[in-house]
């Protein structure tokens, strides 16, 4: 009886015990509480939410450990923490307090503009951003044991979580009518690992859980994204930039679980008070964009 | 026959394909209403604070707690402190076995393991003699069992992963991320 850690099926396995659920950006240990309170999977421990990111512009890095350990200290769910794309100390720094997940976020300023972090090297489990089926195989295969489409953070538009997770499904609802024979040019042509491409051909979907991220605000949004088929939301600025953050956190998780019945949904979508105010994706000019930070 | 698997939050879908591959009808249970019909119950394994919580905002706990106390019912992991009498904090517990467990014992995720573990009750369902490959995400642990609880596994140091109260399963670990189906032979055995 030898006990194995930080293999890739207990990495992965967390992410699979946060499906049906919600991660919640949350940035003083009193929002984590109420972020726990609320019923969320999982909180994510950052210094400033994507919508405070995008306004006050800068460098963006990982928050300070002490801002991390706090939250830890605070809640019992899982707590993630983001790292810089490529920025593996950062990384390290995270495995080295603890924390349950590692973002390794487009939302940060990068690090690294070629490569990404070897995630395969660390004992903790990653989540990556994708935009498609290529981009969230290559992270996979450099040890990623969990995806979030990118959307676009900040911005309480769902519009590009929209778009990632119909790229993500319609590339693989391609890729299973597929002959064997196609496969290699398929992988060549979307720049993945082929026998990734080769399991997702024959899983149907995705070897790890995936979730949607990047514009959710409102429990609709956050149904709307489980019924085009992800395993669960992460909601950033779109709670705590909310007018009543503890009402619109509790309704955004009731509406994950039952994202398939309109009356409850209807139900929790009431009297909420003020959504964030939101940011029109097509106005953001594209230098502002960060979908497109990673590769 | 005909099984739920509690769909509030956790991985649901994994005990839904094994249950369906052993050819029992398999409902995802969110509402009081889900349970009509059921013979018997798995709560998933997931964030019990998560789960306790739509529970009661969907008054799901009397009718689940009326429900259990009549039919099979197993929890892994999430589903195992949901199940308990006492999980030494407070939160909405159905207090159905007379197990304490302690959340998160083993640590955060970087102490998350995995083991073969000897489990001799499987042999009621196979001749195998194959330990059990158990998969423990954040456990719990079951710190204390009551009188009528038999203990079905523990780990070296004697600290207890899996335990019976009548009809009723608790295991710390989560056989629904192995393809060995022998724990969920075990449970649809339970089922008169």
């Amino acid at each position: 009886m030898t006990a194995e850690t930080g293999s890739f099926t207990v990495k992965k396995g967390l992410a699979q015990m946060l499906k049906g659920g919600v991660i919640m950006d949350v940035v003083t240990p009193e929002h984590a509480r109420i972020a726990e309170d609320a019923g969320a999977a999982a909180v994510m421990a950052l210094e400033r939410v994507p919508a405070d990111i995008r306004a006050q512009g800068g460098v963006a890095r990982m928050s300070d450990p002490e801002l991390i350990m706090k939250i830890m200290d605070a809640v019992t769910i899982p707590v993630m923490a983001k790292a810089r794309i490529g920025h593996f100390v950062e990384a390290q720094i995270l495995e080295s307090l603890g924390v349950d997940y590692v973002d390794e976020s487009e939302v940060l300023t990068p690090a690294d503009e070629e490569h990404h972090i070897n995630k395969h090297a660390f004992k903790i489990p990653f989540v990556c951003g994708a935009r498609n089926l290529g981009e969230a195989l290559r992270r996979i295969g450099e040890g990623a044991a969990m995806i979030r489409t990118k959307g676009e953070a900040g911005t309480g538009d769902v519009v590009e979580a929209v778009r990632h997770a119909r790229r993500v499904m319609g590339d693989i609802r391609h890729l299973t009518t597929l002959p064997e024979e196609e496969v290699m040019a398929f992988s060549k042509e979307i720049g993945a690992p082929y026998e990734l491409v080769m399991e997702t051909r024959q899983l149907g979907r995705l070897p790890v859980v995936n979730f949607a991220a990047g514009g959710i605000a409102t429990p609709a949004d956050a149904a709307l994204m489980m019924q085009l088929g992800v395993d669960g939301v992460f909601v950033g600025s779109g709670i705590f930039k909310s007018g009543d953050p503890a009402k619109r956190a509790a309704a955004i998780v009731k509406a994950t679980t039952h994202y398939q019945d309109a009356k409850i949904l209807a139900e929790v979508s009431r009297n909420l008070g003020e959504p964030m105010v939101g940011r029109q994706v097509n106005s953001i000019p594209d230098n502002e964009l960060i979908a497109g930070r990673g590769w | 026959m005909k099984v739920g698997v509690l769909a509030l939050q956790g991985a649901f879908i994994e005990h839904q394909k094994i249950l369906e591959g052993l050819g029992a009808e398999v409902v995802q249970v969110r509402l009081p209403s889900d349970l009509d019909d059921l013979q018997g119950l798995i709560i998933p394994g997931g964030e019990s604070t998560t789960i306790g919580k739509l529970a009661v905002d969907f008054d799901m706990m009397e009718p689940l707690k009326a429900f259990c106390r009549s039919h099979a019912v197993w929890g892994t992991c999430a589903g195992s402190i949901f199940l308990s009498k006492d999980a030494a904090r407070q939160q909405p517990l159905l207090e159905l076995m007379d197990i304490k467990v302690e959340r998160n014992a083993f640590g955060r995720q970087v102490d998350s393991f995995e083991i073969d573990l000897p489990i001799p009750c499987l042999k009621k369902v196979s001749p195998s003699d194959a330990p059990f490959h158990a998969i423990f995400i954040r456990a719990p642990l079951i710190e204390e069992v009551g009188k009528g609880v038999e203990i079905l596994a523990s780990l070296q140091d004697g600290r207890i992963v899996a335990a019976q109260e009548n009809r009723w399963l608790a295991t710390s670990f989560h056989p629904e991320l192995t393809a060995d189906d022998r724990f969920h032979r075990y449970f649809l055995e339970m089922i008169p």
